[in-house]
C-alpha cells in the first residue's frame, strides 16, 4: 500500500480541501438549512451524508432506478441527478417528511396495509413518487399510477401490492378530504 | 353458532402486517451504506478496460496527489500479505487483486482510500495503469477448442476445461432413447443474468488494532459463513471477528459471495486502523459481481407412441467465467440441476455438465433460485411443450397423462431424488379452470383463422429447495443446518435469534409466527432477531429457498423442546403430574379437566420465581436442524400472450400462478414472494440479458441496457394455492421465494412458441425480445413472397 505524502485529517464532509465550496440556502423537510458544499455535490449525498438523512436511498446513479427520489418544489425529483446546488432558494422534502406529529402518511399506511414493500429499499423513492402523484391526480387509474412510478424499479414486489398501495392511500385521502380534511 | 377454532393472534396462517415496515416506511432501515463510524474512510476501485491483458505498470503518484487520498492499494501489495488471491466456494481461486494480468473487463486493478466518497472516486479515476491486450476468449465452445488462448495459466492443466460432472444411468438411458418410438432434442441457451438487487453491495469494515477486534457490516446473504471465511483466508481469530449483516436491500444470491471490495475494505481498515466504507455503484455491480446462468443445454427426450415419457438425456456446457466461483453446495459443481426430471416419471435419465472458462467475470451465482433448479426447471418445461407438439397432444393433457401421481410419493426420481409430497395434477387443473382454459384454447383457434396470434403456455414445475441434509450438503465442509435461538423472557415475552438473514423476505414476521403458534405467545410478543455473529446462533444464511425449511423448522423444534420443560413446571403449578398434563388449544391443560390450565406466560413467569426444585431456572431452548431431506414446492402456471404481427411485441395477457408451497405461514407474504418472484421469471424471458462482444467488452453494464421490469412492464399477476404439506417439515412448509422465478420462464416462452406455431416455430431463446419475433414474422412473410 502505497500512502499519501500529504497529512489528510479524515472527515465525512463534503467539503472540498480547495476551497471554492458553495453556499446554499435550502429548505429541507420544513426547516432552513444553510451549508457550504462542495458545488459538485449531489443532492443524494448532500441529504444522506451532509444532512444525515438516511431514508433517501442510492440504487443506481445514473437516473434509472428512483430510490434516491425526493419532492423539490412539490415534484417528484430523482436527487442522484440534481445537484445540491441547484435545490438553492427552494424546498425539498424527503421520506422523513411523511409522518407528520406521529401519524404515518396515508402512503406510508397504505404501503405497509398492503404489503408494498419487501427489502425496503426502493420504498422511500417510491412512496414520494406516490406522493406526488395523488398530490395532484386524487383518483388515478392503474395505468396512470404504473406509469407515475415507472421511473421507480423495485426487485422484490412485483409492483402488484405497490399499485394497490397508492391506490388505498388515494382513497384513504378523499374520504379524509371528503370529512373536511381532518383524519 | 359454532365456536371459532381457538387460535393465538398472529399464528400460522394468518396474513399479519409485517413487523420490519414500521422502519422501513419511515426511512428508518439501517442498510451498510447508512452506517457511519467515526473516523471512517472511503474506498473506491479502478477497474480494467480490458477483458483480457498483461498489466505492465501501475503508477499511484497522481491518484496519491488528489485531495483526501490517503492511500492506493494494488495487487503486488496484497501479494506481499499472501491476499492477492483468495478462495471460492467451489475449490478454485479468484484474484482480490491482480499481480500481473487482468482477466475480465471491470475487474478491480486498484484500491484508493480517502477520506471522502468524493476524493476516493477522484482517486480511482487518477491510478494510471499500462496494459498489454491479450486474445480474448468470450465463447466457452471456443474456449475448449484445441489451440485456444489459455486463460488460468496459473493452473497446472493448460487448457479452459473446468471440470466433468455426470450422473444417472447412461447405457440405460442410451437404450432407452434409442428403442423410444417417440424422439425429440433441441438446444437450448439460458444466458447470463444478474440479479440487480436494488441495494448494490458493500460493507463498513474496521479493525480496532488496540483489541484486535475486526467488525464487518456488509451486504452479506450468510454472514456466520463469512465469519469463518474471513477467519480462515486472513488468519483471524473467529472469537474476534464479528459480521453484521444489517437491513439488506435486496439479495436474490449476488449477496452470497465474497467479492474483492470487501476483503480490500478490510485490509484497508487493518492497515489505516480506521473503519473504512466501500459502497459499489451500479455498473460495478453489474458488471463485476457474480452473474447468473450462462448455460448451453442440449437435452432430448423420449416417449411411447402413445404419449408418455421413457428417457431423459441432457448434456451442457457451463460458462464460469475466469473462475468456478459458483455458490453451490461443495458436492454439487453443477448445483442441483439433476432436478431435471421435473414432475414427470422418466424411467431413466442421464445428465453431463462440462464448465469452461471464459474471459467474464465469473458466474454460476443463483438468481433467486436453488443451485440450477432453474435451468433444470426451463429445459424439462420446454422440452414437455416441444414432445406434446411433435406428438400433437394438448401440452396440458399431456402433463395430466404424464404427472408423476399423488400416491407415488415419497418419490425415487431417476436421478436419486426423493420428491417428499405432491400432488401435480391438482395444482395444474385448478389453474386451468381459473384461467378457463378451455375457453382460451377456442379463442385461440378463433383468432388463428382470422391470422391472429395468440399463444397459451404452461409450466408445471417441481423445485428442490431447503438444503439441506448434512450427509450431502456443505459448503466448504460446513453442514448446511440451521439454527434458532429462543428465550422466554419472565414477563411471557420472547426473543429468538437465527442463522439465517431476511433480505426482504420477513422473517422477523413469519418466524414470530412460528413461534406464536408453537408457544401460545401472540406474535407482536415476539422479538426476531438475525444477522449479527455475536449475537446469533451459527447458521449458513438465507438463500436457495432454505430458511423456513431449516431455520423456520429449527424454531419449531426449539419451541417444542421448550414446551417440554415448561409441561413440568405447568405441572407443578397446576399440582398434578406432568404425564397428566397436555399442551392443546395453547395452554397446558389437566387431562380430562381443560379449564385447570396455566398460559405459557404464567409458566415462564413460574420458571424465573417459582419453579419446582430440580428443574434449571429459565425458560430457553436452540436447535440446530438439520433436515432429512429437501423440500420439493411445486405449482402449475398458464400464461396467455398476445403477439403484435407488425411489430413483434409480445403482451402478456394473463398469466395464473397456482402454487404449492406446503403449509403457509403468512398468506399476505407468501403473495408477495409470488408476485416478485413472477418478475423476476418474467424479466430473463423476456427483457434482461448480458452479452459480450468479440473482445470481451460487456453489453449491458448499466440500467439502460440491462433491462428491469418497470410497473409499466410488469403483468398483473393472478395467484391461487394448493397446500400439500411436507411430511418431514415439523410444520409442513416446503419455502416459497423462489418458485415463480422457476416457474415463470417457461410458461412465458411456451406461450409464444405456442403463438408462433403458424410459422412452425420450436423453440426461440430467451430473452424473448420483440426484435426476435419481428425476424420470424417477416422472414415468414418473406418466404411467402
Amino acid at each position: 500500500m502505497s500512502a499519501a505524502a500529504h497529512a489528510v485529517s479524515p472527515a465525512a464532509s463534503l467539503t472540498s480541501a480547495g476551497g471554492t465550496n458553495a453556499r446554499i440556502r435550502v429548505t429541507v423537510n420544513g426547516q432552513a438549512v444553510v451549508a457550504e458544499i462542495e458545488p459538485r455535490t449531489l443532492l443524494v449525498h448532500f441529504l444522506r451524508e451532509v444532512l444525515g438523512l438516511t431514508g433517501t436511498h442510492i440504487g443506481c446513479d445514473t437516473s434509472h432506478c428512483g430510490a434516491c427520489t425526493v419532492l423539490l418544489d412539490g415534484k417528484a425529483v430523482k436527487s442522484c441527478t440534481v445537484l445540491a446546488v441547484q435545490t438553492d432558494g427552494r424546498e425539498v422534502r424527503t421520506v422523513e417528511s411523511l409522518e407528520v406529529g406521529g401519524k404515518l402518511s396515508p402512503v406510508q399506511e397504505a404501503f405497509i396495509e398492503c404489503h408494498g414493500l419487501q427489502c425496503g429499499f426502493c420504498t422511500p423513492g417510491m412512496m414520494m413518487s406516490a406522493t406526488a402523484l395523488l398530490a395532484k391526480t386524487a383518483n388515478p387509474t392503474e395505468a396512470e399510477i404504473r406509469d407515475a412510478i415507472r421511473g421507480n424499479l423495485c426487485r422484490c414486489t412485483g409492483y402488484v401490492n405497490i399499485v394497490k398501495a397508492i391506490q388505498s392511500a388515494g382513497q384513504k385521502m378523499q374520504s379524509a378530504a371528503g370529512t373536511g380534511g381532518k383524519a | 353458532m359454532s365456536a371459532a377454532p381457538p387460535h393465538i393472534k398472529g399464528g400460522i396462517g394468518q396474513s399479519i402486517l409485517r413487523k420490519e415496515d414500521a422502519r422501513f416506511v419511515r426511512g428508518k432501515g439501517n442498510y451498510v451504506d447508512d452506517v457511519k463510524l467515526p473516523g471512517m474512510l472511503y474506498l473506491d476501485i479502478t477497474r480494467s478496460p480490458y477483458a483480457h491483458a498483461k498489466i505492465t505498470a501501475i503508477r499511484t503518484e497522481r491518484a496519491l496527489k488528489v485531495p483526501g487520498v490517503l492511500a492506493v492499494i494494488t495487487g503486488k501489495d496484497l501479494e506481499a500479505a499472501g491476499l492477492a488471491w483468495m478462495p471460492t466456494l467451489m475449490s478454485d481461486k479468484q484474484m482480490v487483486l491482480p499481480t500481473d494480468t487482468v482477466m475480465y473487463q471491470a475487474q478491480e486493478v486498484a484500491a484508493v482510500v480517502a477520506d471522502s466518497r468524493y476524493a476516493a472516486a477522484d482517486g480511482a479515476a487518477a491510478v494510471e495503469v499500462d496494459y498489454e491486450p491479450l486474445p480474448v476468449v468470450t465463447d466457452p465452445f471456443k474456449a475448449l477448442e484445441p489451440g485456444a488462448p489459455v486463460i488460468r495459466t496459473d493452473r497446472s492443466e493448460k487448457s479452459n476445461h473446468i471440470w466433468h460432472w455426470e450422473t444417472g444411468d447412461k447405457s440405460g438411458t442410451d437404450q432407452l432413447l434409442t428403442s423410444s418410438p417417440v424422439r425429440v432434442e433441441q438446444d437450448l441457451y439460458i444466458p447470463r443474468i444478474h440479479v440487480s438487487s436494488m441495494e448494490t453491495c458493500g460493507c463498513v469494515a474496521h479493525m480496532d488494532s488496540v483489541t484486535g477486534r475486526f467488525t464487518i457490516y456488509m451486504t452479506t446473504q450468510a454472514p456466520h459463513a463469512i465469519r469463518t471465511v474471513f477467519a480462515l483466508v486472513a488468519g483471524l481469530p473467529e472469537q474476534n471477528i464479528r459480521v453484521i449483516s444489517p437491513d439488506i436491500g435486496g439479495g436474490f444470491g449476488g449477496k452470497v459471495p465474497v467479492y474483492p471490495g470487501y476483503v480490500l475494505a478490510a485490509v484497508a481498515s487493518i492497515k489505516t486502523g480506521h473503519p473504512v466504507k466501500w459502497i459499489e455503484d451500479r455498473s460495478e455491480n453489474l458488471q463485476a459481481d457474480s452473474f447468473a446462468r450462462d448455460y448451453h443445454i442440449h437435452a432430448e427426450v423420449g416417449a411411447t407412441a402413445d404419449g408418455k415419457v421413457t428417457a431423459l438425456r441432457v448434456k451442457t456446457l457451463a460458462d464460469h467465467g475466469y473462475t468456478d466461483a459458483a455458490a453451490n453446495p461443495s458436492k454439487f459443481p453443477a448445483g442441483l440441476f439433476h432436478i431435471i426430471t421435473g414432475s414427470y416419471p422418466f424411467a431413466k435419465a442421464f445428465v453431463e455438465v462440462d464448465a469452461a472458462y471464459t474471459n467474464k467475470p465469473p458466474g454460476g451465482i443463483a438468481y433467486r433460485c436453488s443451485f440450477r433448479v432453474t435451468e433444470a426447471v426451463y429445459t424439462i418445461e420446454r422440452m414437455m411443450d416441444i414432445l406434446a407438439h411433435r406428438l400433437k397432444i394438448d401440452p396440458a393433457e399431456f402433463r395430466l397423462k404424464n404427472f408423476i401421481p399423488p400416491e407415488a410419493f415419497p418419490y425415487s426420481s431417476a436421478l436419486g431424488w426423493t420428491y417428499d409430497s405432491g400432488n401435480y395434477a391438482g395444482a395444474l387443473q385448478k389453474a386451468m379452470q381459473i384461467i378457463d382454459y378451455a375457453g382460451l384454447r377456442r379463442e385461440q383457434a378463433e383468432k388463428r383463422r382470422r391470422g391472429e396470434l395468440m399463444g397459451i403456455g404452461i409450466s408445471s414445475f417441481t423445485e428442490i429447495v431447503g438444503a439441506g441434509p448434512s450427509e450431502k450438503f456443505d459448503i466448504l465442509g460446513i453442514k448446511m443446518f440451521d439454527s434458532a435461538e429462543v428465550r422466554i423472557h419472565p414477563t411471557g415475552k420472547v426473543i429468538a435469534r437465527f442463522g439465517t438473514k431476511s433480505q426482504g423476505q420477513g422473517h422477523e414476521t413469519t418466524y414470530a409466527q412460528i413461534l406464536a403458534e408453537e408457544l401460545g405467545i401472540p406474535a407482536d410478543d415476539i422479538r426476531v432477531e438475525e444477522g449479527d455473529t455475536d449475537t446469533a446462533p451459527y447458521g449458513l444464511g438465507t438463500y436457495a429457498s432454505r430458511s423456513t425449511p431449516t431455520a423456520g423448522a429449527a424454531a419449531a423444534v426449539a419451541a417444542r423442546r421448550i414446551r417440554e420443560k415448561a409441561q413440568k413446571i405447568a405441572a407443578h403449578l397446576l399440582e398434578v403430574s406432568p404425564d397428566d398434563v397436555e399442551w392443546k388449544d395453547y395452554a397446558f391443560r389437566v387431562k380430562g379437566v381443560p379449564s385447570k390450565s396455566k398460559t405459557m406466560q404464567e409458566v415462564a413467569f413460574a420458571a424465573y420465581t417459582n419453579h419446582p426444585r430440580g428443574i434449571e431456572s429459565g425458560l430457553e431452548a436452540v436447535d440446530y436442524y438439520d433436515p432429512p431431506n429437501m423440500t420439493y414446492p411445486f405449482g402449475s402456471y398458464i400464461c396467455v400472450v398476445d403477439i403484435d404481427k407488425e411489430t413483434g411485441q409480445i403482451h402478456v395477457r394473463r398469466f395464473v400462478a397456482v402454487d404449492d408451497c406446503g403449509t403457509i405461514i403468512n398468506p399476505m407474504i407468501v403473495d408477495g414472494q409470488i408476485h416478485g418472484g413472477l418478475t423476476m421469471g418474467f424479466a430473463p424471458a423476456l427483457l434482461e440479458e448480458i452479452q459480450y462482444d468479440e473482445n470481451g467488452n460487456i453489453r449491458g453494464g448499466s440500467f439502460t441496457d440491462y433491462l428491469l421490469p418497470s410497473a409499466v412492464e410488469t403483468p398483473k399477476w393472478e395467484t391461487a394455492k394448493t397446500v400439500t404439506p411436507s411430511p418431514h417439515h415439523p410444520i409442513g412448509a416446503k419455502g416459497v421465494g423462489e418458485s415463480a422465478t422457476v416457474g415463470a420462464p417457461p410458461a412465458i416462452v411456451n406461450a409464444i412458441v405456442d403463438a408462433l406455431q403458424p410459422y412452425g416455430v420450436e423453440h426461440i431463446d430467451i430473452p424473448v425480445h420483440p426484435w426476435k419475433v419481428w425476424q420470424i414474422l417477416h422472414g415468414a412473410e418473406a418466404k411467402a413472397k
